[in-house]
């Protein structure tokens, strides 16, 4: 754990990207095997179930402190990151831990089974024999998610530094579903096992927005323009008479959508096809809320199946009778897409194809991206004809560009300190909207990005000067600014108390120059549903 | 009902039986000020009291101003009611003003810390039946290391830097914090530069205190001579075109803020290290307590859960609105705990 806690506080202590790749390589030079399997599994957020609620940590944490809860509560919330409330608020200990990372983390899965006593004792005995940054790093193997500015594309890179394997094979080998506990290094990273890869999906290609006018990528004629589809991202790979499919978040999510069982039969061995999962109610693509149904569900039941099906809509083919084709140009890889679609398509197949279309000019380009919204698409993927397949975010064959956002002008309402590296502001913001009679704001939607740092500073010093009531961390604030709100979709809701719901709200700009009169009501936004 | 020896209005803490104020923030009379920090002395005022040792301070900052210097413990009396400075240990020439009128004492702290940072004349308890208070860093999450333990991290780490052939910025506040950092830095390693801002304060606190010498960083100076060095900067100067000519350089900033790892991580700043001016929790609650008041007034930091806090302790405890630094992280411009 001493070495582990050391590599954290290095990460901390610098800023820059080379150093960080510096001090991980050298950590997975010279860890322990088992350690370094962990300290993988946990940057690419891998970590064990969490063996005791939160609540209980912030009780006992609080007990411990000698303080009382709502004192532990309110520094939690400056704080902004549970781990580190603890951390700093039980009284300090100098102690270091001798045991290592891999011994903790053993404990931390047994302690799961155990007693809350048992587990109360646990916690006090190892928050006392640690110091302050074993203790943090402790406390966060158990709390949640380690994102402490080191990027799992980082971490492999550094890996691929220490060990010398490529970077994008190691990309590969780290993907799907691996358990720490049980897995070594030398299986996991080191050696080179086909048969490991039957489940395997490939790092998915992802791709920037478009910086300028698409004129500025050349000949029209060299790219091939599809409609970018709202669902999720994913792959879906048939080999050895096995299904698997991937969410692009590396979950395997074979088992949430079951239509997909019938290609098994149809879809020849060693296919894996980049698509998106898209609702198909009544027929016809449906909304992303429809999508939501079918997400969170852990059982699926026959009759979900029924109200909300989905389909893959086929992008791409990353691997066609048991070869890896991503080498090939795009061109050649769709037309065996297309050929395989055509042979195995029937109204019975939840396959469709993401018909790609070819243009004269930029201008019938700018006009196909304009019915976005009518065929229920996010915009528009342009793709060079002869681009291979690349690994992760990368600039140049691949560009999205999405439909401009819709956008409504709301009231500042409710604020919330943020967490990470907003912890202590106020960031995390609630917008209303005026009700027919402008008489009162109702509130339709959470943002908490799209301000610059030096913006969330003036409105975080603000916030704190015109506050009305405070409701634990949240606040009520005197309705003054109006901003400019932006977001991909709208749909009617009766889970809200504006009657809709709005996709990936975020700020657009500040409107200094509105006053709060001037923002918009709730009938403005429900004329913006597709009806 | 007799009107309490201090109020507080839209000027600042005002005492009417004298006519007096305490740390104002907007132009007065009559203004006795804690400190020289720029929240609290604040430029306009007829006629400036103060410790005699703020008085190049604040002449240095303000100007042409009318100043009288006091020494610790020195009464002076004003339409009977008689003021009284002691050390508040914050920076060079920090005092907490205590007022005494008909045998009620009140005490203002101003800015305070209760550990003895080697250049401030240490913090003095001043019994009182009103305590007003700052509690900048009141939340149990602030705890301060001794500062002999932070000053070997941050010359440790400026041995490190200089063993990776890389310069060392350090940000600190040009009043107060500039000053306690260069005091104790190992100058066996290398030189100390400094910004413009830093050098010319430094230069006023030289007359009041021994420190090591420094050298301002010119147009004229070499960027192969500040190589593996350390510069004390001001916070402001972080991300802009001044710094340079440090390249290749390690930001640090030593600050009570630098607790969280997301103010440092916000601030794009290599390394932090905790270390501040002010009172920690512990340090703010044996204060009170050995103060002994019957009332305790919060003035500024996160006075609201601070004085929940001591009231469930059994305190007469209130916050006050102010115009010093609220409960804000963010204000780099003067970022001087």
């Amino acid at each position: 754990m001493k070495q582990f806690a050391e590599l954290i506080r290095t990460l901390d202590s610098t800023n820059k990207t080379t150093l960080k790749v510096e001090a991980l390589a050298h950590y997975f030079k010279t860890a322990s095997d088992k350690d370094k399997v962990w300290t993988i599994a946990i940057l690419s957020h891998r970590r064990p179930p969490r063996p005791v609620n939160t609540r209980l940590m912030r009780e006992w944490a609080s007990a411990f402190s000698k303080i009382p809860l709502w004192l532990f509560e309110e520094s939690y919330h400056i704080v902004g990151d549970l781990a580190e409330t603890i951390a700093l608020v039980i009284p300090p200990s100098e102690e270091s831990s001798e045991k290592s990372l891999n011994q903790f983390l053993q404990e931390i899965i047994e302690l799961k089974a155990r007693s809350e006593e048992e587990k109360k004792e646990y916690l006090y005995e190892s928050w006392f024999s640690l110091n302050y940054y074993e203790r943090f790093v402790f406390t966060k193997l158990i709390t949640g998610s380690f994102r402490i500015g080191v990027s799992q594309k980082l971490m492999t890179r550094a890996l691929s530094k220490a060990t010398e394997i490529d970077e994008d094979i190691l990309a590969y080998k780290l993907m799907g579903n691996w358990d720490p506990a049980t897995t070594t290094f030398t299986d996991l990273v080191l050696e080179e096992k086909p048969e490991d890869y039957l489940s395997k999906p490939y790092p998915f290609y992802l791709a920037y927005a478009i910086e300028d006018e698409p004129q500025s990528l050349g000949d029209v004629k060299e790219w091939a323009a599809e409609h970018k589809w709202d669902g999720i991202r994913s792959q879906v790979i048939i080999r050895n008479g096995e299904l698997f499919v991937w969410s692009r978040g590396e979950e395997l999510v074979t088992d949430k959508y079951p239509e997909f069982e019938k290609f098994i039969n149809l879809i020849p061995d060693g296919t894996v096809i980049d698509g998106e999962i898209l609702p198909f109610p009544k027929n016809e693509i449906g909304t992303f809320k429809d999508l939501q149904t079918r997400i969170g569900r852990k059982n699926i039941t026959k009759k979900l199946l029924e109200k909300t099906p989905v389909i893959l809509k086929a992008y791409d083919l990353l691997e066609w009778k048991g070869e890896d084709i991503r080498e090939n140009a795009y061109q050649n890889r769709r037309e065996i897409l297309e050929q395989l679609f055509t042979e195995v398509a029937s109204e019975e197949i939840p396959l469709h194809l993401s018909s790609t279309i070819s243009f004269q000019t930029w201008d019938e380009v700018a006009k196909e991206r304009e019915r976005s919204r009518e065929v229920k698409s996010e915009g528009l993927m342009l793709k060079r004809w002869d681009s291979p397949y690349l690994v992760g975010r990368k600039k140049g064959d691949w560009w999205k560009w999405k439909v401009d956002p819709l956008t409504i002008d709301a009231v500042l309402t409710y604020a919330m300190r943020g967490h990470g590296r907003r912890s202590n502001l106020f960031t995390d913001y609630t917008f209303g909207l005026w009700d027919d009679e402008k008489e009162e704001l109702v509130t339709f939607a959470k943002a908490y990005s799209g301000l610059t740092d030096a913006e969330f500073r003036k409105v975080d010093a603000w916030i704190k000067k015109n506050t009305l009531e405070r409701f634990g961390p949240v606040r009520s604030v005197t309705p003054h600014h109006v901003f400019e709100i932006a977001f991909e979709g709208i749909a009617e809701s009766t889970r809200h108390k504006s009657g809709v719901a709005t996709r990936f709200p975020r700020i657009l700009r500040w409107r200094k120059d509105k006053k709060i009169e001037e923002a918009n009501t709730l009938e403005d936004l429900k004329a913006l549903i597709p009806k | 009902m007799k009107t309490p020896l201090l109020v507080f209005n839209q000027k600042g803490i005002y005492c009417e039986a004298a006519d007096v104020y305490l740390d104002p923030w907007k132009p007065v009379k009559k203004a006795i000020i804690s400190h020289g920090h720029a929240d609290h002395s604040r430029w306009g005022h007829q006629q400036y009291i103060t410790h005699h040792t703020n008085v190049p301070i604040i002449k240095h900052r303000l100007d042409d101003i009318s100043v009288t210097g006091k020494a610790w413990n020195e009464t002076f009396t004003i339409n009977g009611v008689k003021f009284s400075l002691h050390p508040a240990g914050h920076i060079v020439g920090s005092s907490q003003i205590r007022v005494e009128h008909k045998g009620e004492v009140w005490v203002f702290t101003g800015d305070y810390k209760t550990e003895d940072d080697g250049l401030a004349v240490p913090y003095e308890v001043v019994k009182c039946h009103t305590f007003i208070t700052e509690c900048t860093f009141g939340l149990p999450a602030f705890k301060w290391l001794p500062q002999q333990q932070v000053f070997n991290d941050i010359n440790n780490w400026w041995q490190q830097n200089q063993d990776d052939g890389r310069t060392s910025i350090l940000f600190g506040y040009s009043l107060g914090k500039a000053q306690r950092l260069l005091k104790h830095l190992d100058t066996s390693i290398g030189k100390i530069y400094t910004h413009g801002a830093v050098e010319n304060m430094t230069e006023v606190v030289r007359e009041i205190a021994d420190l090591p010498p420094t050298e301002k960083i010119t147009r004229d100076t070499k960027k192969e001579d500040i190589k593996g060095n350390i510069v004390i900067a001001p916070p402001s100067t972080h991300g802009s075109p001044w710094i340079k000519k440090m390249v290749p350089y390690v930001t640090a900033s030593a600050s009570g803020w630098m607790t969280f790892r997301g103010a440092r991580r916000r601030r794009a700043i290599d390394k932090g290290f905790v270390l501040s001016d002010h009172c920690d929790w512990q340090g703010l609650l044996t204060s009170i307590k050995a103060t002994g008041p019957e009332k305790v007034i919060c003035t500024h930091g996160y006075t609201d859960i601070f004085s929940r806090f001591l009231a469930e302790q059994g305190y007469d405890a209130r916050t006050e609105q102010t115009q010093y630094e609220e409960e804000n992280a963010e204000q780099t411009s003067k970022e001087k705990d």
